[in-house]
């Protein structure tokens, strides 16, 4: 009976190697092509020139991922304390940005973040650019917010965040209450409970958090050109230039794109493995 | 679990909530300013609004949009519930490797799979070019030999991408199935047709309509694949969307954003007002 079954796969197997694996091979063949059609590691040696904007990939990406897990852990852990009717409404609003679109969100902190913006507009009320100018002797109109790489960690952090506080939320409340009790009951007290337990048995949410949180971030290429002013190029930037921007060179774009699956493949590398880890330890 | 959050707990939770939500309510506050601007207020209006039903770009790209995403989602719901249960009768050394494939698209960052695609798709209109340029050459008839990435390519990726998430809400749904339904069924008498529409469909019905519900939102919500392989004739709102931010700032963009919200809002008012009920239902089934 199963086999039956089983050549039901087949349309979707043939359209998998279409437009799955056909064009990774096309990106393998791209990566190692020169213009001229012939092998080449050339493309992957003119990347040495753009160190600079990997470097910064991923030193934004890492930053706000480190947020997101600085704001969304604790978020997670108090959110799983309260009761079931204010986590259901607390879940629902968490999710409720995510559906709509990142390009409005991210537009949206353009107007708060501007020269002449919301957030400067406060600060100038409230009195914090007098007192900026008079403590440092300068003589600043505004702080300079957008077309900064803080603003672009800002926009990551806001558009991801969410990816970081769901699937850590998820692990801890499925935690068995009874080894909290039994932790407390062989005299852990409420930190050492957290420690010894509750931290080490989420570890799977954190990390399927991070992944889903740094894996867009270093690939992103909208928000660093909304909120970077194209000041700040990142690695999304990069190759996005290379296939439908200025500087067209699909050869070079193949290979970042290869590096970009490369780092994706070394993450989800690490999830697999540390999370079969823990999912054993719990099932002990 | 310990339920008393101290006051600087709820504290931090009501922050991060006003960070998530205070820039779309300043969207949503500024989509009925009078003035051409997001941060000085000049009184009320709906101008924008009109404008934005009269804009003919962002009402095609909607049009686009939706389109994409209803056909991606039909067929993908489809094609992902086969796939699913072909997976499921499959010996397990057969399957894994296969569906560490299918995951690809959903591990992937959007831009990677997004290039190939367009890689992929330029790379066979260039060989289509060569192949009709012949073909037309022997006289028969005319081929066109100039293809372009459009609706149709657009399309093609969001089934690829849209079919994943669909096998993967199937998928469990299939293994909590009692093993022997099918085949008590068969030995009843069923044929094949019948056991999977009256046995195996119904047991599956949810998982086939939250994959089809995950489909859809990820087909509405992209940017980024879309981006790469729709070409220049077709252009979906968020397409639309980031052309606009590009060039200049414009508050029909809070109009869209507004409306965009409200929908979303009310569709998820019913959604957990539903399930809050079936709930109680059930809860009541069981006393």
């Amino acid at each position: 009976m199963k086999n039956k079954l089983s050549r039901l796969t087949i349309p979707y197997v043939i359209w998998m190697a279409l437009f799955v694996v056909a064009p990774i091979i096309m990106v393998v063949i791209y990566a190692f092509s020169a213009a001229d059609g012939g092998f080449t590691l050339a493309n992957f040696a003119k990347m040495g020139t753009y160190a600079v904007v990997f470097t910064r990939s991923f030193k934004l990406a890492l930053i706000a991922t480190l947020i997101c897990l600085l704001i969304g852990y604790p978020l997670a852990y108090i959110m799983s304390k309260e009761g079931p009717r204010f986590q259901r409404v607390a879940m629902v609003l968490i999710m409720l940005p995510m559906w709509m679109n990142f390009l409005l969100r991210t537009y949206s902190w353009m107007s708060i973040l501007e020269n002449n913006g919301l957030l400067n507009q406060l600060f100038q009320k409230i009195g914090l650019i007098a007192l900026y100018n008079n403590l440092f002797g300068t003589d600043l109109q505004f702080f300079r917010m957008m077309n900064t790489q803080g603003a672009v960690v800002l926009g990551m952090v806001y558009n991801y965040l969410p990816f970081m506080i769901l699937p850590i939320y998820s692990v801890i409340i499925k935690l068995d209450p009874s080894l909290l009790e039994a932790a407390r009951d062989l005299g852990a007290n409420t930190f050492n409970v957290f420690r010894r337990v509750i931290l080490p048995l989420s570890l799977p949410g954190v990390l399927s958090g991070i992944t889903m949180v740094f894996v867009p971030s270093v690939s992103t290429f909208a928000i660093s050109k909304m909120l970077g002013g194209g000041t700040e190029l990142l690695l999304g930037d990069l190759i996005e230039q290379q296939f439908l921007g200025g500087a067209y060179n699909p050869y070079l774009g193949a290979a970042i794109s290869l590096v970009m699956m490369i780092i994706v493949v070394i993450c989800m590398a690490v999830m697999n493995r540390f999370g079969e880890g823990e999912e054993q330890a719990v099932m002990m | 679990m310990n339920k008393n959050n101290s006051f600087l707990n709820r504290l931090f939770m009501v922050l991060v909530f006003v960070f998530l939500y205070a820039p779309i309510f300043l969207l949503i506050i500024f989509s009925f300013n009078a003035g051409n601007s997001n941060t000085v207020w000049k009184g009320f209006s709906l101008d924008w609004y009109q404008k934005l039903l009269r804009d003919r770009l962002i009402i095609q790209s909607v049009y686009t949009t939706l389109l994409v995403s209803l056909l991606s989602t039909a067929i993908a719901t489809v094609a992902g519930t086969f796939a699913a249960i072909g997976f499921y009768a499959m010996r397990r050394k057969v399957r894994e490797p296969l569906m560490t494939v299918n995951n690809i698209p959903m591990m992937n960052a959007d831009i990677v799979t997004g290039v190939s695609l367009c890689l992929l798709f330029v790379a066979f209109f260039n060989g289509w070019g060569t192949f009709a340029a012949w073909f037309n050459s022997l006289g028969l008839f005319r081929l066109p030999t100039r293809l372009t990435m459009g609706f149709g390519t657009l399309l093609i990726a969001h089934i690829t991408f849209n079919i994943p998430y669909v096998i993967l809400s199937v998928g469990p749904k299939l293994r909590q199935m009692d093993k022997n339904l099918v085949d008590a069924a068969m030995d009843l008498g069923c044929t094949w047709m019948q056991a999977f529409w009256k046995v195996i469909l119904p047991e599956i019905k949810p998982g086939i309509v939250s994959g089809a519900l995950t489909a859809f939102t990820m087909s509405i919500d992209d940017f980024v694949i879309s981006y790469f392989t729709a070409g220049s004739s077709a252009s979906t709102l968020a397409m639309t969307i980031y052309g606009m931010t590009k060039k200049r700032v414009t508050p029909e963009i809070n109009a869209i954003s507004t409306l965009l919200f409200v929908t979303v809002l009310i569709l998820l008012a019913i959604v957990n007002i539903r399930e809050a009920r079936q709930e109680r239902l059930r809860e009541k089934r069981l006393v």
